[in-house]
Parts: C-alpha cells; structure tokens; sequence
C-alpha cells in the first residue's frame, strides 16, 4: 500500500512567530495524512483550523518569515521530500506536477494579463511550449473547463469574466500542465451556490478524466460529502478524525466531528434550534492542554484535560479519531 | 396583523457614463424591479437570492438608508418614504438592521461600550449596556474592549445587541451569518431565534443559503434580477418549490450526506446582468423546465397564485418538472 502513496505527510508543523513575544501561533501542529493516486481527500474544519496553511506548506508557499515548517516535517511526493528541494528543484514540482486554485478567483489572477497568457506561462515554462502552441493549448483548456468561446475569450482580461467563469480559468491554469495532484483550497467558496454547483460538477469531471488526485479543502461539510472519498478533519492544529467518507457521515467519532454535523442547517430538515458548539476556536498562540477541544466538549473528564489523546483506530477500516472515548465508550452517555 | 407591506418598490442605479462621465450612460441597473410583500408581527420572511439579485437592496432602501426609486413602504400604516427628516429618526427607532459583515459594520476606533451606547443617546433612552451584553450572551466584561479583540461570532453579537439597544419591532437581518464559521452560525442563528420569541420581534432575514433560512423563516420569497419569483409558506416552498430556479437553488445545495438521492439540477451559464435582463422571463436562458416556450422568450410571467398563498412567477408552474 505504502508504495503507491503519491503524496505523504508526515508530522507536519509549521509555526508563526506573532508580533512583540505574543508567543508562536502553531497553527499546523504535527499532521500527518495520505493522498492516493486519483482519490479525492477532503480537508475539512473550521476558520483557524490550520487547514489552508497545511495546503500551503505542501507547496511551500508559507511566507517565512514570519511561518516556518519545523526541521521533522515531511512532505514526500513521489519518494521526494519537498522540504528538502532546492529552488529549481521545487519550481519544477509546483505547478507542474502539483497545482493549487485558490479560494478567491478576483485576487488571484492578475488583471494587467489577459487570461490567455496566464494559462500559458506554466505550459510554455514547465513543458517548453512555443508561445503558438502555448496559445492554441490555452484554448485547449479552456474549452475543457466549460468555457463558451474560447477563442475569444483567450484574449480577455479578468475583469471582463464573472467570478464563476474566472474560477474556470483557475482551474485551467492549474490543470494545464496535467499534474498529478490538485490542490483546491475553498474553490468553491466564494461562488454563488448555482455556480457552486457547476463548478463542482466540472471538478468531478476533470479529475475522471485527467486521473488526477485532488486535495479538496473546504469548511463545507456538504461539499466534502459529494465530492470526497476520505475525510480528514482538522481542529486546532491537529487531525482529529479520519476516515472514509461514508464512515465519517455514518459514525462520526470524535465530539467536534459530530457536534459540525449537527450544526449544518439542512433544507431537508424540519425548522428547529440548530445544535450550536458552544465557546469558539481558541487561539494558536495559547491551544488549551490536554485535548484541545476538551474546552467546548459535552463529554469531556478530567482526563481530557490532562493527557492529549493520539488518533485511536475504531476498529473500521482507515477510521481513527482523537478522543478518548475510543477506548472508554461508556463515558458517552 | 401586517407589520410591514412593501409595495412595488422599485430601485434603478442610473448607469455610468464613459469617457468620464461626459459620454452616452449604460442601461441603468434594474436592482429592485417591482418587489411587493408584507410581513405580520412577530414572524420571518426570509429573502434568498444569490448575487445581484436586489436582496440587500430592498433591505436597504425599506429603511431608507438608500432612496427608493419608485414604490411604498408601509410601517404600521405610516409610509416611511413620505416622511421627514425628523418623524424618519423616530421611526428608525422601531426598525433596525444587523448587516452582513461584523468586520465592517463596527468602528474601529469604538469600544464596545461606546458603540451601544451612541444609539441610546441618540434616541434619548435610559438602557444599560450590561443587560444589552448578557441579553445576546455576552460577558459584561466585553464592555471594554475594541472590535479587534472579538471573534467574528462575538462581534456579529455586538452588532445585534446595538440593533436591539433602542428596542425596535422590526429588523432588517442583512445576511448575518454568512461571515461566520458553522458552529458559530448556529450559535447566532439560535440567538435570533431565541430574541424573536422574547421580545415578539418581526424579521425580515436576508439570505443567499436556503438551508440557513429553513431554520428561521415562516415565509419565504426567492429574488432574481431584481424580482420576486416565488413567495410561499417556508414549509410550502420547501416540499414543493414551484419555480424552476428555486427547485435549482434547493437541489445545488450541498447535502452533509453521501447518500443524498436527490437529483441535483446543475444549471448552465451565469447570472445575466440587471442592466440587461433578458426578454420575457427572467430565467429563461437557464431554465431548465422540460415545458419551456417561446412564450417563455417573450411574455413576462406575472407573480400569481399557483395553490392559494403559494405564489411563483412562471408559466409552468403547475407542471412539475
């Protein structure tokens, strides 16, 4: 199994160094997690969670200072540790064989170059296209991510494209050197939720059709349910429960994973209180000891407080959660 | 008993002129295009559309912190666009707005404290802002801090309780979730519920997810360019939207389900610009329905009873889908 892991992360940490000693905000705080060839791993937790840093640090694009990625860390794509590329090494990696969208289509593409360059600068720096065949594998691509007339629309600038259709063009600048592994931090976010749907839908497709693997990070439990194959969740830091999709929606183990579902307001419910989580994330420069969300826990005991659990295996296959109640279930009542 | 009744309110931006200003003005956007509803006492209407619907709009220009372009507002048989400066200040007093962003909407520059007290002085009113901080459920000890020492949750709590501090009937909820995290949301979500039943408050609740207002509305209305397209009982529209764009809204979104059976409409193209609403229908370059026509192309579907109380713009909406 091990031998056909694309993309290995092991004991992930990266830090930031806050201003005038508020103390180091650890906001990646040893992760660890497997992406397999053509799966679709969610990463799903709330604002603070570490999860769009985490994406980050695998492209190494964390700004350092002030962040910085621990000596122990290990990112291993294809038996590479990323952290150890030099420069030239890594540029030939980004972009390339892994590719990122983010979550804001307006700000991330630049407005001074028409989208037609844009999707070409990767094709002509990482496969050496001319800038002719760089053109026309523009327009390759866009017609693959949907959008209509692409011959003219090689030639337009961001802000003559609504954000849906700017989306699409993140996508196909991403997707035009075929990398193995897609990143997409929040794609859909900051889309209208009928946009939402097209642009989720277009994922799908590309990844059946280019075979790539995709680490989908979203805050949307909904999202993560349709589009998914393993979950990971994060809170404060750390995974606190993985597991295949349908297991995580079946059995949700640890406390924070089952108290986000209850607090998903659903159309296909009666109108009724929401189930709310009490108290709020708390900082990354002050985690509370113990279990970090042994604070907001109904079930939480004293030894919650005291002793951090590991990720304890449930018993399901590829299912562990980092609670105690793993091994005193009688706690739960 | 009617609280609010808005009728055929409209707004149109004018349309900008190139050449800095000197040229020929664009076709001026039809933000708000004949919008019409009445909220009773004590209930939720709430108002879903997605971007460039008129939904923030109509919140806005009821409360006249932008002018109408044509239409009436009726407050308690008081037409709110006729009044004066002065009966307008007293009237605000009883309608208020919590808006979208709790990072935006607070000044910076403020206590919290402060920020409660400016709308009590302003209407001359004895209220402590230590009741007002435990009523949303807030430490009185937040009294003292600024907007950046507070959490997204925790400053949308301060922009309620200032809402609240001069004691309104009605209040204008400007998407006031959808900045906050899921766990948070259902905090607030729980608290305006919990308000509403306590001090009998009218809500009109503004919203772009249909799932967030399942769990606050009694009636729902659902916008598109500028116009209402459905308007039912939240129960009604739920178990049978009759609009095709509402059962697309209602099928796209994302069920925390992996089983989820539903037939998930993906509709094509974007949303058309106000300034240019397509022919006839609206909707009809995205529709989907099976029975759509050239009548569709053409002829503009009026607002109309489809089962009494249930209200669609559409040719079709009888026929299911």
């Amino acid at each position: 199994m091990n031998a056909s892991v694309l993309l290995r992360v092991r004991d992930l940490k990266t830090y930031f160094v806050t201003e005038h000693g508020k103390g180091t905000a650890r906001a990646v705080d040893d992760v660890s997690f497997d992406l397999y060839p053509g799966e679709t791993l969610g990463i799903v937790g709330e604002s603070g969670c570490g999860k769009t840093v985490t994406s980050l640090s695998i492209l190494r694009l964390v700004p350092e200072p002030p962040g910085h990625v621990l000596p122990g860390s290990l990112i291993e794509f294809e038996g590479r540790n990323l952290l150890a590329l030099s420069a030239p090494e890594l540029r030939a990696v980004r972009g390339n064989q892994i590719a990122m969208i983010f979550q804001e289509p307006m700000t991330s593409l630049n407005p001074v170059f028409t989208v037609g360059d844009q999707i070409a600068e990767a094709a002509i720096i990482h496969q050496h296209l001319s800038r002719r065949a760089a053109r026309a594998r523009a327009i390759e691509m866009l017609r693959l991510v949907g959008i209509p007339d692409p011959d003219e629309r090689v030639d337009h600038y961001p802000h003559q494209l609504s954000g849906g259709m700017r989306q699409r063009v993140m996508i196909a600048m991403a997707l035009v050197c075929h990398p193995k592994v897609l990143i997409a931090d929040e794609p859909t976010t900051a889309l209208d939720v009928t946009i939402q749907a097209q642009i989720l839908e277009l994922l799908d497709r590309l990844q059946s059709e280019l075979g790539m693997a995709v680490l989908l990070i979203t805050h949307d439990l909904g999202v993560v349910a349709g589009h998914a194959d393993r979950v990971v969740v994060m809170y404060a830091g750390r995974v606190v429960e993985t597991a295949p999709t349908d297991t995580l929606f079946e059995r949700p183990t640890h406390p924070y994973t089952e108290g986000l579902l209850a607090a998903v307001p659903r159309v296909d419910a009666p109108r009724a209180r929401l189930h709310a989580i009490p108290g709020q994330v708390p900082a990354a420069t002050a985690w509370p000891p113990g279990c970090r969300f042994h604070p907001r826990c109904p079930y939480a005991w004293e030894k919650c407080e005291a002793q951090e659990p590991p990720l304890l295996e449930t018993g399901t296959p590829g299912h562990a959660a980092r609670c105690w109640l793993v091994t005193e279930p009688e706690r739960k009542r | 008993m009617t609280l609010v009744d808005v009728r055929d309110l409209v707004k149109y931006y004018a349309g900008e002129r190139s050449w800095f200003g000197l040229g020929r003005a664009k076709a001026p956007v039809r933000a708000v295009d004949g919008v019409s509803f009445t909220i009773a006492a004590g209930r939720t209407l709430g108002l879903v559309g997605e971007s460039g619907s008129g939904k923030t709009t109509v919140g806005r220009t009821m409360l006249r912190l932008q002018e109408a372009t044509s239409g009436t507002v009726l407050f308690e048989d008081n037409d709110v666009f006729a009044l004066d400066a002065t009966r307008l200040r007293t009237l605000r007093r009883r309608m208020q707005i919590v808006f979208q962003d709790p990072y935006s909407s607070l000044n910076p520059r403020m206590t919290v404290e402060e920020t409660l007290r400016e709308p009590l002085e302003i209407h001359r009113l004895n209220g402590a802002v230590s009741a007002l901080l435990d009523e949303v459920g807030l430490d009185a000890a937040f009294a003292k801090r600024y907007p950046h020492e507070l959490s997204g949750g925790q400053r949308q709590r301060v922009g309620i309780a200032r809402a609240l501090s001069v004691e309104p009937q009605f209040i204008v909820c400007d998407e006031p979730v959808s900045a906050l995290d899921v766990s948070v949301q259902a905090q607030v979500l729980n608290l305006l519920a919990d308000l509403q039943a306590k001090r009998h408050l009218t809500y009109l609740f503004i919203a772009h997810d249909l799932a967030v207002v399942r769990h606050i509305a009694d009636d729902v209305a659902v916008m598109y360019l500028g116009k209402i397209v459905e308007r039912a009982p939240a129960a009604e529209i739920y178990a049978q939207p009759r609009h095709p764009y509402t059962r697309a809204l209602l099928s796209a979104v994302p069920e925390p389900n992996p089983h989820a059976t539903q037939r998930r409409i993906v509709l094509a193209g974007d949303i058309p610009s106000p300034a240019y609403p397509p022919s006839g229908c609206p909707f009809h370059p995205r529709c989907p329905h099976p029975k759509k026509s050239e009548r569709c192309r053409t002829e503009p579907p009026p607002l109309r009873p489809i089962t009494p109380g249930h209200f669609a713009a559409c040719h079709y909406g009888e026929e299911p889908m």
